[in-house]
């Protein structure tokens, strides 16, 4: 039986991934272009606060859409309503979006002429934690509904997120939701997240977000 | 579902350096996977044997090392481990302190290839 013997390799899986992110994040800086990643479970309400912000940044910030899913058109169709060019991703089958896939849908926006792109990541609070989109910043929702729970069973995402929005607490009369408990379990986790909370039904906390992202995208730019 | 593209992406690699070094085939593959990854063991070496038919890795076996989610106390600097999914909080076991940053846990490494 011929020799075994060791080649060491010390790579990170997601090398290749990581360096497309990192060329990505790159080209977005030399043209002040800042990304969003937003990502949460189906029906946490990725497109409704897309929607809310797109309406809260008209005529500050020239913006795009870069929707994701499995399948279908009905979020780029949300967004093109809002009169902002949207990109749509049908992954088939893929849970998350990597930097190849963004990097493809980027060339289909001309960053020329933007400020800021939103990632509206699969619906899934598990995969798109572990793939880095080459995006300025990261933000999760979760919503009132799901449960205060879940930073106990995805800390993954809660620990990648900048930012952390708080949805539909318009439903916190309905639910065991603490809130306090929420914070807590959050801010252990990832200390230095901003945590919103809004209802993008009713429009509660929606301009303290606001404000919140065009100091982020000022800051960026200047 | 989701062990399918971190598979592949094992595979590449550890194909890679494998025909760099010359080597004919690979026996094992040692992996560090941080305790924050939701990686199941059994699903990785089921999706390697089926990419890796017909390569030098064909019947290599996966080792995983899991490594444990720890944090650095921003009190008192002290590293201790966390079992993330099971605790409420996180308390230093130093200074009882409850403030502290991740150290390690979202690692996917590589480690080394035992060729022949």
């Amino acid at each position: 039986m011929a020799d075994i013997r060791l080649v060491e390799i010390k790579e990170k899986i997601f090398a290749d991934n990581d360096r497309l992110a990192d060329e990505i994040r790159g080209r977005l800086k030399q043209k002040g272009v800042f990304m969003l990643n937003l990502m949460a479970s189906p029906g946490g309400g990725k497109t409704s606060l897309i929607v809310q912000t797109l309406r809260g940044l008209k005529g500050d910030f020239r913006a795009a859409v870069i929707e994701g899913d499995i399948d279908s058109m009905v979020d780029a169709e949300a967004v093109s309503r809002e009169g902002v060019p949207a990109v749509q991703i049908r992954t088939g089958g893929a849970c998350h979006l990597d930097a190849v896939m963004v990097d493809r849908a980027l060339q289909e926006t001309d960053p020329e002429g933007l400020d800021v792109v939103f990632i509206e990541n699969i619906g899934n609070l598990v995969c798109p934690a572990e793939f880095d989109t080459g995006a300025t910043r990261n933000v999760m929702i979760l919503s009132v509904p799901e449960g205060d729970d879940k930073p106990l069973k995805y800390p993954l995402m809660f620990t990648v997120s900048d930012a952390l929005v708080v949805n539909k607490i318009d439903y916190l009369q309905l639910t065991d939701f603490d809130m306090k408990a929420l914070r807590e379990r959050v801010l252990r986790l990832n200390p230095g997240i901003r945590i919103f909370e809004v209802s993008c039904k009713t429009g509660e906390g929606i301009p303290g977000w606001i404000e919140w992202l065009k100091g982020e995208i000022q800051a960026y730019k200047a | 579902m989701h062990e399918l593209p971190i598979t592949e992406n094992i595979l590449k690699v550890v194909l890679k350096h494998a025909g760099e070094d010359g080597a004919q085939r690979v026996v094992r593959v040692h992996l560090r996977v941080g305790g924050l990854n939701d990686v199941v063991g059994e699903w990785l070496q089921r999706y390697f044997d089926y990419l890796s038919r017909g390569t030098a890795a064909e019947g290599a076996a996966l080792v995983i090392e899991r490594t444990p989610v720890t944090f650095r106390c921003e009190g008192c600097g002290a590293s201790f481990p966390v079992k993330v999914r099971e605790v409420e909080g996180i308390v230093c076991p130093g200074c009882g302190g409850g403030k502290a940053t991740l150290l390690s846990g979202r690692e996917f490494f590589i480690k080394h290839i035992e060729v022949t």
